[in-house]
């Protein structure tokens, strides 16, 4: 029996895609797996993820302070008139401190760090890529995935954490100037719904989606400009573009549907 | 006659591409310990893709690659890594380290492969930086250099572990004639300061070849056109090597396609508007 190219032709197609997909996640947990083994390769390490530390946390604070302050305000804003229809305004600090604790907190950081640091990673391995650096460190014997990569995902894993807290504490006293200070509700009361509402579940939680968004942002960023050498749309700087876009891309969706996920089997 | 140091590369029927396309098949050479060897073709012959063969970046589709007598690609992870730890390498446009200094970039050997003090790794640094004239840049950034002193740079950084083998990939190309005569010097200097330093050359440049080269390795269609001393290779009436050394296109070469007139016609009508 015979059947035409014509009517195979879109399952093909699919079926090549969902191949390459796969094929790609799995060559990209291969990539964090070398990469975490090498976190531990060499004390000499230590300085490299500090200075990442420096690179992707301490850079990024400004912007995380940013936007870590008004997200909580907006947070404060709208859940003040959601809350007042019902009398209850008075829950605005609890409103407030688990939706960044538990989800906006984690979720935001990874997104801003993804569009500060994440987008500088993948362009920065990419020209490291295409200006024969790469090769010009395995031909000296230096493992350019313990010398770029591995300090990357480390000091991913320490600065994400901590500038989810930074978000968490700014998000809270963003709430609190719009609650609190303009819209006149009592200190002691937002306050205290914190207190009695978050609980270590919600902070541990919190801090396990952002160790997962850090691996995800850390090692789809790594990848895409490591590989940009093997791109099929596009060489050069077009390709080092096309892996910086794919890597901020590809990340947020990751970051989502890891959320999801996780968000599902903490609850 | 120079010291031998040993480290001799020796191309046996080698074959080399990428995937399954062959670039160069059965490649036959020997570019001698302690000699200045080039290899040169004209664009696109594959001399790069040969170098990074010999620079263990990729594996050969067929033949052998001995480097100091050891089959390169027949050892395992650390006796190969052994090997190629021995071989400096200066990329075509240095590929130092964008966000290191020039000191940091030749340092940066040292100090991921051996536990010297700063203070002597300092001086290893200047020294080499001092032997290709940048002994004043050491806490320049890469890009605040001109082209020829990058490729200068890289040169120190190649040499920075005193390696008994110096690759080079084009050292010269974009360089203007003072400085790609500079580089040559250097170069010369490089076996004179390092006796028994095996150095090879991928280049197009023929002045370069008259100034350093004892040993040739012409690559053309796809095959080792020459391979031998440099004096053999300008007494050679093969007409490749002819054309080559005397700056002649081949007659194949020589082409007299002219455009359709209508075509021409039509170019040249946009081109009054």
């Amino acid at each position: 029996m015979s059947t035409g190219p014509g009517i195979l032709a879109p399952v093909t197609a699919l079926g090549a895609a969902t191949l390459r997909l796969l094929g790609e996640m799995g060559a990209m947990f291969l990539f964090l797996a070398d990469g975490l083994r090498l976190i531990f390769a060499s004390p000499k390490q230590i300085p490299k993820i500090l200075n990442q530390v420096f690179v992707i946390g301490s850079k990024s604070l400004f912007v995380i302070l940013l936007i870590g302050v008004f997200t909580g305000m907006v947070l404060g804003l709208q859940g003040y008139y959601t809350l007042v229809k019902f009398g209850s305004e008075g829950l605005l600090g609890a409103a407030v401190a688990l939706s960044l604790i538990r989800e906006l907190g984690p979720v935001l950081t990874a997104i801003m760090v993804t569009g500060r640091a994440g987008s500088s990673m993948a362009a920065e391995i990419g020209v490291m890529r295409i200006t024969d650096q790469i090769d010009a460190l395995d031909v000296m014997d230096i493992n350019p995935m313990a010398y770029l990569v591995a300090p990357r995902i480390a000091a991913s894993l320490i600065s994400f954490p901590l500038l989810t807290a930074v978000f968490d504490v700014v998000g809270i006293l963003g709430g609190y100037v719009t609650g609190v200070t303009l819209l006149g509700i009592n200190e002691g009361v937002y306050f205290y719904r914190i207190q009695s509402s978050v609980e270590m579940a919600d902070i541990t939680g919190g801090f396990m989606k952002s160790l997962l968004f850090a691996v995800i942002v850390a090692t789809v960023s790594c990848y895409q400009g490591y590989f940009t050498h093997m791109r099929r749309d596009g060489v050069g700087p077009e390709g080092v573009s096309n892996s910086t876009t794919s890597a901020v891309v590809l990340s947020c969706v990751f970051v989502l549907v890891a959320d999801y996920a996780l968000t599902s089997f903490l609850l | 006659m120079r010291a031998n140091s040993g480290w001799d590369i020796r191309l046996d029927g080698l074959a080399v591409g990428y995937g399954d396309h062959v670039v160069l098949r059965d490649v036959n050479a020997l570019l001698p310990a302690g000699e200045i060897s080039m290899i040169i073709g004209g664009s696109g012959c594959g001399k790069s893709t040969l170098l990074r063969h010999v620079l263990g970046l990729q594996r050969p589709m067929a033949g052998t690659l001995s480097v100091g007598g050891r089959d390169l690609f027949a050892l395992a992870g650390r006796d190969f890594r052994k090997v190629r730890r021995r071989m400096g390498v200066l990329f075509q446009d240095g590929a130092l380290l964008g966000s290191l200094t020039l000191g940091d970039n030749v340092a940066l050997p040292l100090r991921e492969h051996t536990g010297l003090p700063k203070a002597t790794v300092r001086q290893i640094v200047l020294h080499k930086l001092a032997l290709v004239g940048l002994a004043d840049y050491a806490d320049y950034y890469p890009n605040q250099l001109s082209g020829g002193m990058r490729k200068r740079a890289g040169l120190a950084r190649a040499i920075v572990m005193d390696p008994p083998i110096l690759l080079c990939d084009e050292p010269t190309s974009g360089l203007d004639p003072v400085n790609a005569a500079r580089m040559d010097q250097l170069l010369l200097d490089m076996r004179a300061n390092f006796p028994g330093m095996t150095i090879v050359v991928v280049s197009h440049d023929l002045r370069s070849l008259d100034a350093i080269a004892n040993y040739v390795l012409m690559l053309h269609d796809g095959t080792a056109a020459f391979a031998g001393p440099v004096d053999a290779l300008r007494a050679s009436d093969d007409p490749y090597v002819r054309s080559f050394l005397d700056r002649r296109a081949d007659e194949d070469q020589r082409t007299g396609v002219s455009l359709a007139p209508e075509v021409q016609q039509a170019l040249d009508a946009w081109l009054e508007r």
